[in-house]
């Protein structure tokens, strides 16, 4: 402790004077001095990545993990070109102190759990590395609220309000149109994960929250006494759930399905109702919990409920990639997309 | 124990395990009951709705004869390592056959193979940690020879626990790691019909293997020299002994993923019922190993909507036994 104090002082006798400062409280409750002027931004994990990424492409500092080379065709060269820097808190961090000094951000933004031990983790490595650590907080309904918070912090502040409305009004528009859905028309879904299919995120878990939100009936609730989390069921539960569709993030589950006998007693399975949703260049359903899940939102309601979402979703993917991601999409890429989700056009 | 009794207990056992194996087949999330189940059982099912039958040859008794031959393959060759070694405290998986599989596994799963990529690399996995062990020891000629073994064993399960480590370390934290840690604590749930089928031929001929050499494997628990004056060739047996053992404990692991305790504490619970003779201990191990599993998996899949994977619960059983077991060596010496 003394030593990092010790650092945090040496730091700042050597730190150039800053010019102006401005405070921000972030979802922590802590109160942290940031330069009035933000040039670079460090995203401490990758659902900071895209919040900053759609906020501010050229203020961020580099990649939490390296590109994948199908990720890379999806965003422009001037962000793909960035380094990588590895995560810093989250599950596990796998970023270097030194190498997060090295990239000299004006500021660290992390989205993620408040709890106190992100909390005092964050005032360690304020501590240490002498650079404001902000961390944020937010479900995905929470998703406009976060970008006009962070984009204030970062100095995107136009930006984020931009983003925000844009968010706002898909979610209100799905919102209003779900409402008039009767409960019980509303299909029972069953979101399937891993490679065997039998990990599930229950009702009310950050890894749903998609589902939730789609006007889907999750059948999976969460197990009582505990918040909602990733668990694994027998494939004996999903048959007596008997979901109408079954989403899922592993292709390789999507493909193995149609072969597994045990598998075709689930009605989802046998009327060919398994969507994989795409995972480029960032995930629909989850993988990051970031805004990505909007685009799987949009994608999702018009699975379940056609007939309240008749538009097309191809330009919705065009207009989100260009809004958030900052490219276009080639049209071979939204067609790809498409393939993937399941949905003409 | 004499012959008449210990047929009787091994009779006594099968007709056990049986009405375990048909109890599980009655119990579990989606409800059929007893006569359903002999309704669908004798194809006498035209008036139940087809998901009965579906249920029953399609999840539930691929399910108890998986749980029932992963017991038998880990408790038989828990008895077998524990003979050979003349060691207590031997595992099925001392000479690192569940390391080499994690890593095959979660290799696996980093790279987004498929699951029957993730068992076959699973399985080779664990076959090649245990030749890597035996190679390395048969190279160091210090110690003990059964020393050296376990030893590397530990060297090389360590070796690859850190290669594990890395790989979680790497892993998408929001995708593959939790695949990663539900690999790792184990699992019957997607056990289906092709998993037995594959899984039986190996593990079948791991245990008739021992089987054979049940009077030889006896013979190694006495010294080297003793043994060798019997004319044994102890480096060849014990050489058939670790195939054999690791072939059966490779197969269970790359289908189940890790389930602990089994390998170490039930063939303990079978010397306390029939003596130390392999000849009495590999059937009657592998018998309470199998209804072990197939106790602890039914359990762990009918008690709650999610899955208790069972290797927690083996751990909450197997480990109070072990102690009780402890205490009784010690006041019986």
């Amino acid at each position: 402790m003394r030593s990092a104090l010790a650092c945090a002082a040496l730091v700042a006798a050597f730190a150039p004077p800053s010019i102006a400062q401005t405070t921000i409280t972030d979802a922590t409750g802590r109160t942290v001095a940031i330069p009035a002027t933000i040039r670079k931004v460090y995203a401490a994990g990758p659902p900071a990545s895209v919040f900053v990424l759609a906020l501010a492409p050229d203020k961020l500092a580099g990649w939490t993990r390296a590109l994948r080379p199908d990720e890379i065709p999806f965003l422009s060269p001037s962000v793909t070109r960035l380094p990588e820097l590895g995560r810093l808190t989250g599950r596990g961090g796998t970023a270097n102190v030194e190498v997060l000094m090295a990239a000299k951000p004006d500021v660290v933004v992390d989205i993620g759990s408040t709890s106190p031990t992100y909390a005092s983790l964050a005032e360690r490595v304020q501590e240490t590395t002498g650079i404001p650590y902000l961390l944020f907080d937010g479900r995905l309904a929470d998703t406009p609220r976060l970008l006009r918070e962070l984009g204030r912090a970062i100095g995107a502040a136009s930006e984020g309000e931009a983003l925000a409305a844009s968010v706002e009004a898909s979610l209100a528009r799905i919102a209003a149109r779900i409402a008039t859905i009767p409960e019980a028309r509303r299909p029972r879904v069953f979101y399937a994960r891993g490679p065997n299919g039998l990990a599930t995120a229950p009702r009310g878990s950050l890894q749903s929250e998609v589902l939730d939100l789609a006007g889907a009936r999750n059948v999976a609730e969460p197990p009582p006494g505990f918040p909602g989390s990733l668990v694994n069921v027998s494939l004996e539960q999903v048959l007596l759930w008997q979901p109408d569709v079954i989403v899922t993030i592993d292709p390789e589950f999507a493909r193995a399905v149609r072969s597994r006998p045990e598998w075709q007693a689930v009605a989802a399975v046998r009327n060919n109702r398994v969507y994989v949703a795409p995972e480029l260049p960032f995930g629909w359903i989850d993988a990051p919990p970031a805004l990505n899940r909007i685009l799987g939102l949009e994608w999702l309601v018009r699975i379940l409920h056609p007939a309240a979402f008749p538009e097309p979703l191809g330009p919705r993917i065009v207009e989100f990639h260009r809004r958030f991601y900052h490219q276009t999409p080639t049209d071979a890429q939204v067609a790809a997309l498409l393939a993937t989700a399941g949905l003409p056009r | 124990m004499n012959d008449s009794r210990y047929a009787g207990a091994i009779l006594f056992g099968l007709a056990a395990t049986s009405a375990l194996a048909i109890a599980a087949m009655t119990l579990g999330r989606f409800p059929i009951s007893l006569p359903d189940l002999w309704a669908v059982l004798w194809r006498d099912d035209a008036s139940l709705p087809a998901s009965y039958a579906q249920v029953v040859w399609n999840v539930r008794a691929p399910r108890v004869a998986g749980a029932l031959l992963v017991g038998a393959a880990l408790s038989s060759a828990g008895a077998a390592f524990q003979q050979m070694f003349r060691n207590p405290l031997v595992a099925p998986d001392t000479l690192g056959v569940s390391a080499g599989a994690a890593l095959g596994a979660v290799g696996a799963i980093f790279m987004g193979l498929s699951v029957v990529a993730i068992q076959a690399l699973a399985f080779l996995g664990g076959l090649a940690a245990v030749a890597l062990v035996w190679l390395i020891a048969s190279r160091l000629r210090a110690l003990d020879p059964l020393v050296t073994l376990i030893l590397t064993g530990i060297v090389v399960a360590g070796l690859i626990g850190a290669a594990i480590s890395l790989l979680k370390y790497l892993a998408d934290p929001y995708n593959q790691l939790p695949v990663i840690t539900f690999w790792l604590l184990g699992s019957l749930a997607s056990f289906g019909r092709q998993d037995f089928l594959a899984s039986f031929t190996p593990i079948a001929a791991a245990i008739v293997a021992l089987w054979l050499v049940r009077w030889r494997v006896n013979l190694l628990t006495l010294d080297d020299d003793e043994a060798r004056a019997l004319g044994i060739h102890v480096t060849a047996l014990r050489g058939y002994v670790v195939c054999a053992a690791t072939l059966a404990t490779a197969t269970a692991v790359a289908f189940s993923g890790i389930i602990g305790w089994v390998g170490l504490v039930v063939p303990h619970c079978a010397r306390l019922l029939v003596g130390p003779g392999f000849t009495r201990l590999l059937p009657v191990a592998a018998l309470l190993g199998a209804a072990f599993v197939l106790a602890v998996d039914t359990l762990g899949r009918t008690i709650a909507a999610i899955e208790i994977p069972p290797g927690v619960l083996t751990a909450l059983v197997g480990s109070p036994v072990f102690v009780y077991l402890l205490a009784r060596v010690r006041r019986s010496d």
